[in-house]
C-alpha cells in the first residue's frame, strides 16, 4: 500500500511542475489565479496522503482548513478585478 | 527516496515563487505568488511534524494576507512605477508654470 | 488485502491520474476558459477520489474525510465561477470559430478597460 502512495505522490509532483510552468508563463491574471487554485487542491490531496503515510489523525485538520479557507483569496481577487470590492 | 525528491522539488518551487514575487512589477501577481509561498511553507511545516504551526500558517497566509494586500492595492496603485510617473508629471507641470 | 483496501487503492490511483490530467490540461489548453475548465473540474474529481480512497483505507477517519469532500465540492466551482465572470468583465472573450455565437456577450455588458498583461 505504501507503493501506491509513492506512485500518487510522484505523479502529483509531475503535475506540480506543469502548474508551476503555467504560473510563470501565463499571459493573463486569470491563468495565474487558476494555477494557485489548482495548487491548493493538489496540496489538500498531498496533505491527506501524507497524513496516512505518517499515521497521524491530527494532520487532517490542516487539510480541512485549506478546504474551508482556500477559495477566499480567489474570491477576493475576482471581486477586485470586477471593481466591486 | 521519492519523498525526498518531492520535498526538494517543493523547496525549489518555493524559492522560485519568492524570486518571482520580488522581480515582478505588477503587484497583484506578487500577491498571488506570496499565496503560493504560504501554501508550500505550510506543507513543509507539516512534513517537519509541526501541525499546529502549519494550521496557523494556513489560516493566516491564505486568507488574511491576501485580503489585506488586495485592499491595500485597491487603495493605492497596482503597478510599481506608476506612482513615480505621476510624481514626475506633477514636477514637470510645476516647472512649466 | 481485504476488499476495502482494494477499493481504496483503485480510488487513489484513479484520483491521482485525474489530478495529473488536470495539470496537463492547464499546461496544454489554448484558451483561458478551457484552462479554467480543465484546471477546476478534473482536479475536483481527482481530489475527491483520492480523499475517499484514503477513507476506505482507514475507516475510522471516514467522517472527517467526508466533511473535507463536501467542502471541496462547494468551494472549487464557486471560485471558478467567480474568476470566469471577472475575466469576462475584463473583456477577455472565449475563443470561437468564424461567425461563432457568444450568447453571454449580449446578456452582460462588459465594463472596464482592456487587460494588457
Amino acid at each position: 500500500m505504501e507503493y501506491i502512495i509513492y506512485f500518487a505522490l510522484s505523479i502529483m509532483a509531475v503535475a506540480l511542475v506543469f502548474v508551476a510552468i503555467r504560473f510563470i508563463k501565463g499571459p493573463t491574471t486569470g491563468d495565474r489565479v487558476i494555477a494557485l487554485d489548482t495548487l491548493t487542491t493538489l496540496g489538500v490531496s498531498g496533505i491527506v496522503l501524507a497524513s496516512y503515510l505518517f499515521h497521524r489523525f491530527i494532520y487532517l485538520d490542516v487539510a480541512l482548513v485549506y478546504g474551508v479557507l482556500g477559495f477566499i483569496g480567489v474570491i477576493v481577487i475576482a471581486r477586485y478585478l470586477e471593481g466591486a470590492l | 527516496m521519492i519523498f525526498l525528491i518531492t520535498v526538494l522539488l517543493i523547496l525549489l518551487l518555493m524559492v522560485g515563487a519568492a524570486i518571482y514575487a520580488i522581480v515582478q512589477k505588477d503587484l497583484l501577481f506578487a500577491v498571488i505568488a506570496s499565496g503560493v509561498i504560504s501554501l508550500i511553507l505550510s506543507i513543509l511545516f507539516l512534513i517537519l511534524q509541526a501541525p499546529d504551526v502549519a494550521l496557523t500558517e494556513a489560516a493566516i497566509g491564505v486568507a488574511l494576507t491576501t485580503i489585506i494586500f488586495i485592499i491595500t492595492i485597491r487603495n493605492t496603485v497596482r503597478y510599481e512605477d506608476e506612482r513615480n510617473k505621476k510624481k514626475k508629471q506633477k514636477n514637470v507641470k510645476k516647472l512649466a508654470k | 488485502m481485504s476488499i476495502m483496501e482494494i477499493i481504496g487503492s483503485f480510488l487513489v490511483i484513479v484520483g491521482s491520474i485525474f489530478l495529473f490530467l488536470g495539470a496537463l490540461g492547464i499546461y496544454r489548453m489554448p484558451d483561458l476558459y478551457s484552462r479554467l475548465q480543465a484546471g477546476t473540474k478534473a482536479t475536483t474529481l481527482g481530489a475527491m477520489s483520492v480523499i475517499l480512497g484514503v477513507g476506505f483505507w482507514e475507516p475510522d477517519w471516514f467522517l472527517k474525510l467526508l466533511v473535507l469532500v463536501v467542502f471541496i465540492g462547494y468551494s472549487n466551482p464557486l471560485s471558478s465561477h467567480a474568476m470566469a465572470r471577472a475575466m469576462f468583465k475584463k473583456k477577455i472573450f472565449p475563443w470561437t470559430k468564424e461567425g461563432g455565437v457568444d450568447a453571454y456577450k449580449e446578456v452582460i455588458e462588459p465594463t472596464g478597460e482592456k487587460q494588457e498583461s
